[in-house]
């Protein structure tokens, strides 16, 4: 059971494939390649490990059915990967993050009565074990966040407290079981479903806004749970892989809170809307909304000589993407000045709304990013504002007890009119009341994207 | 304590391995665009597949007559292979939306 030279190899040239692939995923022009780099690399891994591998007298049935497990997977993961759609790529990253983490938790089940004795290599089995299943759990939750499963947070009383006591369980329980030298496979189970526990009980408070962070977190737990089997099976491929994930993945987490304004620990302990929110959706705002026909807002448009739209998640969802084209296209062949004005974290995901843009041949031009577009709402005769909510809402500047004060947002209210398409005044993610729809300029377009999009174009084609 | 100095002799490959890659990762990472924090999540993901290789070591060095870890081994192989394939196709997919229009 040793790694033949020829078999190390293969593995230095996949860990080099892997790094390389990262970085050049950084890049906009060399991202596609560094993917398929990286895949290159896995894929030489697996084979190597399956040819070159020698253990103790394999029987055949054990290779047809490690065969038969990656031919279903690949069909699986493929037909998942190409069949749904863009809009639920978020949840997809966070299934296929869960399923790595799930399978590093089967691994340190199935090892641990192997290395018993070992306190060394139980404490590596059970970290990876842990950190694995929290993944797997969290990254769950997170799916179901995302496809509305889960709408609102769940919060336990003492949430805070009771995560961190079942946390500390976790580690204190781990610990024993390190130092007893236990053969009990009890304990490991109840160790492996105290995990599942704390990855639910880890993520359900959290709001759905800020599941790109916690999968981006979740995402570098999995690294390192991968890195722990790397290191209990001597493996320099998997320790490379799951380090540099685990790595990568934590600044990654980091640069999308800075992107937010939010700290991890707020993100994490501090769920939206906990600390201040309940008050602040008591905080009601006076005042009334307008309300505008589409013949209406067609005219505006038509006689405007700058026009900004501000996409949102509710663009996704009534797909919309198309029509918002189209509506572009048009207003642009009228000589008017249209563009795009993308939020950081608009969307699901940071540069979601991209991808989807991106998707039906939207310029990549008429896409501004946030601080770049911000002093042109002054003159900006028209900001269409559809289906965003938290990412325009001016409480973000004024009012410290809103739950997403100092969060960065496009200054809309800046513009002349703002014309707000929306299906109804439901709040937004973060759950909260929005002054900008009872702003002297807004004006509210109530009714599906596409719908309402649908009828614009046909409008403004006639005038 | 010997036990601790036995530890990093026996292991100083991969301490060394584990704290260059940190540094690699932090670097690699920096100065990423807004715009392309999905797609290397999403590669990052892929990326930590490699768990599948344990998974596979799992199986083939389990006892043949233990059907428990057996089956537990074949889950962890299917569902190792879901993350890579998964992860790499929805990543491409994702940055095929990214090239340069005429």
């Amino acid at each position: 059971m040793e790694y033949t030279f020829s078999l190390e190899f293969i593995y230095l040239i996949a860990s080099i494939t892997y790094i390389l692939g990262l970085k050049m995923l950084g890049h906009p022009e060399t991202a596609r390649r560094g993917n398929l780099i990286a895949a290159a690399g896995m894929i030489l891994a697996i084979f190597g490990t399956l040819f070159l591998y020698q253990g103790d007298e394999v029987p055949n049935k054990i290779y047809i059915l490690i065969a038969i497990a990656i031919v279903i997977g690949t069909i699986a993961g493929w037909l998942i990967a190409k069949k749904v759609d863009m809009t639920k790529m978020p949840e997809l990253v966070s299934l296929f993050n869960g399923m790595g983490g799930a399978s590093a938790a089967l691994i340190g089940l199935i090892e641990f009565h192997h290395y018993v004795g070992n306190q060394l290599y139980i404490a590596t089995i059970i970290a990876g074990m842990v950190i694995g299943s929290v993944s797997f759990a969290g990254s769950m939750i997170a799916l179901g966040k995302l496809n509305g499963t889960f709408k609102k947070p769940i919060r336990l009383p003492k949430y805070n407290l009771l995560n961190n006591l079942v946390f500390l369980a976790i580690i204190a329980f781990g610990i024993f079981m390190v130092v007893s030298g236990t053969s009990s496979q009890l304990f490991l189970y109840l160790l492996f479903f105290s995990a599942l526990a704390y990855g639910i009980l880890l993520v359900i408070p959290i709001g759905g806004a800020d599941m790109p962070v916690v999968i981006s977190l979740l995402n570098s737990f999995t690294g390192l749970a991968a890195a722990f089997a790397g290191f209990l099976y001597g493996n320099k491929v998997m320790l490379t892989g799951g380090i540099l994930v685990g790595s990568a993945g934590t600044i990654l987490t980091f640069a999308m809170c800075n992107a937010m304004n939010r700290s991890l620990s707020n993100v994490i302990f501090g769920a939206f809307g906990s600390s201040s929110g309940d008050e602040a959706e008591g905080h009601e705002i006076t005042g009334s909304i307008k309300k505008a026909t589409v013949s209406d807002v067609a005219i505006l448009m038509n006689y405007s000589q700058k026009v900004i739209i501000v996409p949102g998640y509710g663009l996704a969802v009534a797909q919309a993407q198309h029509v918002i084209h189209e509506l572009e296209q048009l207003l642009d062949s009228k000589g008017i000045d249209v563009k795009y004005a993308i939020h950081p974290v608009a969307g699901r995901m940071p540069g979601h709304m991209n991808v989807l843009l991106a998707e039906t041949n939207v310029e990549y031009d008429k896409l501004a990013e946030m601080d770049d577009v911000n002093p042109e709402f002054a003159n900006t005769d028209v900001v269409f504002v559809v289906g965003a909510n938290d990412v325009v809402n001016p409480a973000a500047h004024n009012d410290p007890s809103s739950p997403i004060y100092g969060m960065p947002i496009l200054e809309v209210e800046n513009a002349k009119h703002i014309i707000v398409n929306k299906r109804s005044m439901k709040p937004g993610y973060a759950g909260i009341e929005n002054e900008l729809f009872y702003n002297q300029k807004t004006s509210m377009l109530f009714g599906d994207a596409k719908d309402i999009l649908t009828k614009l174009v046909s409008e403004l084609k006639s005038m | 304590m010997t036990e601790f100095i036995d530890f990093i002799s026996s292991n100083l490959q991969m301490i060394y391995i584990v704290i260059l890659m940190i540094f690699v990762g932090v670097e690699v990472i920096g100065h990423v665009p807004a715009v392309l924090h999905t797609p290397l999540m999403s590669g990052a993901n892929a990326i930590h597949g490699v768990i599948i290789i344990g998974a596979i070591l799992v199986m083939i060095d389990a006892d043949p007559d233990n059907i428990l870890s057996i089956s537990l081994g074949f889950v962890a192989v299917l569902l190792g292979t879901l993350n890579v394939v998964g992860g790499f196709v929805v990543t491409d997919r994702m940055l095929e939306m990214f090239k340069k229009k005429k």
